[in-house]
C-alpha cells in the first residue's frame, strides 16, 4: 500500500494545533495525543522504508511542473527514518523531563510543528516549497531555544533567530537568481534546465547564496557562531532535536540535494565540500576540548561530526566529478550518510543524557559533577555507549562510518583527508574521556548525596537509543539492511537521474 | 541596474545586521533584506506596460489568449511567492520583536555588547 505523501506533514500540523486546546489542567492527555503523533510517523516511516516505497505526489492533482509535488526517494526516505526516530525518543523523554517547565502542551505543539516542517523539507520537490517548510521548522526551533524565557535563553535565542533569518534570506534570494535564471521552480525542471543550458554567472552566485544560507543552517565552520549557544540553551529534548536532525534536515540534506541533484557535482563544489567539511571538523573539535559545560561540549562536537558527514559526500563528489570508479565515490557517500544517520542517534543520546544529570544534579558544570556512576548507573551506561560511539570505537555505531570516510579517502588517494579523519577521532576520544572522568569517576561533591537516578520515560527513551548505537553497525554488515535502506540513498546521489526520472514519471 | 540597486539594498541591510549594537536596529536590518528580497522577486516577473494575467472562463474559447497575451502579461508566480514571504517575515518579525521585549525584562538594555552572558 501507497502512503500518501502529506500524511508525513499533515499528520504532526494537525497534532500541533490539536495539542495547546487542551490547556493546563488536560496536559496528561496532551502529552499522549503527541506522543501518538510521533509513534504514528515512526511506524510509517519504518513501513515506507522496509517495503521501498518511492514516488511523487502531486498537490491538487496539478501536473508537475505546474502545481506543487511531493517526492519520496533514497535518500528522502533516510531522512525521514531519521527524524521519526529521534523526534520520538525526544518526545518520549519530554514527558517526564518537561514536567519541570510551565505551557507543556505550547511546548509539544512548537515541537510537532518543527517536525512538520522537517518531513515537508525532506519531502518537498518544489525549491519553494521547500524554502516555506523550512521557515516553519526554523521559527518553531527559535521559539523553542528561548523556551525556558531565562537571561542565556533568550539571548541564544536572539542570536540564532538573527542569524537564522540572514540565512534564510540569502536561501530566498538564492531562490529568486535561480527561477529568474531558469523560469521554473521544481527541482527536477530546474535541473533539467541546467543540464540542457549549461550554468552561467547568476546560477553559480544563486549556489554561492545557497551554500551560505543551508550553510548557515547547518552550522559549518566559518558559520558555526550560533550553535554552540543555541543548542546548550534549549530544554534538552530540543538539544537532541537540533543537534540530532534539524542541523541535518535544514543544512546539510537540503545543501547535498540542491548541489548533487540540482546542479551536478563539479570539482570546485565538491573541494568547497571537503574544506567546509575538514574546517568544521577540526576546529569544532579543538574548540570541545576545551569546554566545562556539558552541553555545550557536546554543541562543539556537532559541529564537528557534521563535518564528517560532509567531508564524506564531498569525497564522494570529487571522485564523481573527475569520472574515477563511481564504486569509490559510493563508498564516500554511504559513510557520509551513515554517519549522518549515526551522529543523530549517538548525538541525541548524549544530549538526553545531560537532560538526564541536569534534572539529578541541577548543574552541567563538569567541575561541579563527579562521581556519579553509583549515583546513577543507568544513565551513566547510556553515557559511555554514546561517548563510544561517537568516539568511533569498535564496535558502536560511529566506528563503522568512520571507517567508511577513511577507506574511501585512502582509496582517492587523499592520505592526508584520512589522517585529519583519524586525528580528529582520537581527540573526540580524548574529550569523551574527559566527559566520564569528570562526571562519573572521581569524588562525590557533598551536595551531590542525595542524587536519584532519572524514572520511567527519561530511562526508556534513553534505552532505545542506545540499543540503536549498538546495533545499528547491523545496518551497514547485513546486507538486505543495507540494501533496503542505505544503498538507495546513495545512488540518488551517485547516479544523478533525479530529475528524468520525475518528468518520465505520469 | 535596477537589479544592483535591489541587492545595494540587500547590503545595507547586511551592514546594519553585522554593525548596530542596539537589538531593534538589528531586527530593522533583517527587515530590510526581506524587503529587498521581495523587491528582487517582484522585479523578476514584472513587465513594463504588462497586464494582469487574469484568464476568464470562456476566453481560451474567444482566443483572448494568445501569443500576445502571455508577452504582454506580467508573470504571477513571483506575487504569490512574495505574499507567502511576507507572512513568513510577519511571522517571524512578530517573534524576534517579542523576544526583543523579554530581552529588555530581563537585562534592561537593548545593547548586545551588555548583553553577554554566553561565552566560549
Amino acid at each position: 500500500m501507497m502512503i500518501p505523501l502529506p500524511l508525513f506533514v499533515a499528520l504532526p500540523l494537525a497534532a500541533a494545533f490539536i495539542v495547546p486546546l487542551f490547556g493546563q489542567k488536560k496536559r496528561s492527555f496532551a502529552t499522549l495525543l503527541a506522543n501518538i503523533a510521533t509513534t504514528c510517523l515512526l511506524v510509517l516511516a519504518i513501513y515506507v522504508m522496509l517495503t521501498g516505497q518511492s514516488g511523487i505526489y502531486k498537490v491538487g492533482r496539478w501536473s508537475v511542473p505546474i502545481g506543487i509535488n511531493l517526492v519520496l526517494d533514497g535518500l528522502s526516505g533516510l531522512m525521514l527514518l531519521t527524524i521519526s526516530i529521534v523526534s520520538f525518543a525526544a518526545m518520549l523523554f519530554s514527558i517526564r523531563y518537561m514536567e519541570q517547565y510551565t505551557a507543556k502542551p505550547k511546548f509539544l505543539s512548537l515541537f510537532l510543528l518543527m517536525v512538520a516542517g522537517m518531513n515537508g523539507v525532506v519531502l518537498s520537490g518544489d525549491i519553494f516549497n521547500m524554502f516555506v517548510f523550512l521557515e516553519i521548522a526554523s521559527i518553531s526551533s527559535y521559539a523553542l531555544v528561548g523556551f525556558g524565557c531565562e537571561h542565556e535563553e533568550l539571548e541564544a535565542s536572539f542570536k540564532y533567530m538573527v542569524l537564522g533569518s540572514v540565512a534564510s534570506m540569502f536561501i530566498l534570494l538564492g531562490i529568486g537568481l535561480v527561477y529568474g535564471m531558469t523560469g521554473t521552480l521544481n527541482l527536477a525542471y530546474i535541473s533539467r534546465t541546467i543540464q540542457q543550458a549549461g550554468l552561467n554567472n547568476g546560477l553559480y552566485f544563486a549556489l554561492a547564496m545557497f551554500i551560505v544560507g543551508f550553510g548557515l543552517k547547518a552550522a559549518l565552520v566559518p558559520f558555526h557562531a550560533w550553535l554552540p549557544d543555541a543548542h546548550p540553551s534549549a530544554p534538552a529534548p530540543i538539544s537532541a532535536m537540533l543537534s540530532g536532525v534539524l542541523i541535518k534536515a535544514l543544512g546539510v540534506y537540503a545543501l547535498i540535494r540542491i548541489i548533487f541533484n540540482i546542479y551536478g557535482v563539479s570539482i570546485p563544489i565538491g573541494w568547497i565540500l571537503i574544506t567546509l567539511g575538514v574546517l568544521s571538523m577540526v576546529i569544532g573539535v579543538f574548540l570541545a576540548v576545551g569546554q566545562w559545560d556539558f552541553k555545550r561540549l557536546l554543541a562543539y562536537h556537532s559541529i564537528s561530526q557534521m563535518g564528517y558527514v560532509v567531508l564524506g559526500v564531498g569525497i564522494g563528489g570529487v571522485i564523481l566529478a573527475q569520472g574515477k570508479d563511481p564504486a569509490w565515490a559510493s563508498l564516500a557517500i554511504l559513510g557520509g550518510l551513515f554517519h549522518l544517520m549515526n551522529h543523530s542517534v549517538f548525538k541525541s543520546l548524549l544530549f538526553l543524557t545531560s537532560g538526564s544529570i541536569e534534572i539529578a544534579t541541577g548543574t552541567r558544570q563538569l567541575k561541579q559533577l563527579g562521581g556519579l556512576a553509583e549515583k546513577m548507573p543507568v544513565t551513566r551506561t547510556m553515557c559511555t555507549v554514546a561517548s563510544a560511539a561517537i568516539a568511533g570505537v569498535p564496535p558502536f555505531n560511529g566506528f563503522w562510518s568512520k571507517l567508511l570516510i577513511v577507506l574511501a579517502a585512502v582509496k582517492a588517494q587523499y592520505f592526508g583527508l584520512a589522517a585529519i579523519t583519524i586525528l580528529v577521532s582520537l581527540v573526540t576520544l580524548i574529550s569523551f574521556l574527559k566527559v566520564q572522568r569528570y562526571i562519573f569517576l572521581g569524588d562525590l561533591p557533598d551536595k551531590l548525596n542525595d542524587v536519584k537516578e532519572s524514572k520511567g520515560s527519561m530511562l526508556w527513551s534513553m534505552g532505545i537509543l542506545a540499543c540503536l548505537c549498538v546495533g545499528m553497525g547491523l545496518l551497514l554488515l547485513w546486507e538486505p539492511l543495507r540494501e533496503q535502506i542505505l544503498t538507495p540513498a546513495v545512488q540518488v546521489l551517485v547516479q544523478n537521474v533525479y530529475s528524468s526520472e520525475i518528468i518520465s514519471m505520469p | 541596474m535596477l537589479y544592483s540597486m535591489c541587492f545595494l539594498l540587500f547590503i545595507i541591510g547586511l551592514y546594519c545586521v553585522l554593525v548596530k549594537k542596539n537589538m531593534v536596529k538589528i531586527v530593522l536590518g533583517i527587515v530590510i533584506m526581506e524587503y529587498a528580497v521581495n523587491l528582487f522577486l517582484i522585479m523578476l516577473g514584472y513587465r513594463l506596460g504588462g497586464i494582469a494575467p487574469i484568464i476568464g472562463q470562456n476566453d481560451y474559447a474567444s482566443g483572448v489568449v494568445d501569443a500576445s497575451f502571455t508577452q504582454a502579461s506580467v508573470d504571477p508566480l513571483p506575487q504569490a511567492m512574495v505574499l507567502t514571504a511576507i507572512v513568513i517575515s510577519l511571522g517571524s518579525l512578530a517573534l524576534m520583536i517579542s523576544i526583543c521585549i523579554r530581552t529588555y525584562e530581563r537585562y534592561g538594555t537593548f545593547d548586545i555588547t551588555q548583553i553577554r552572558r554566553l561565552k566560549g
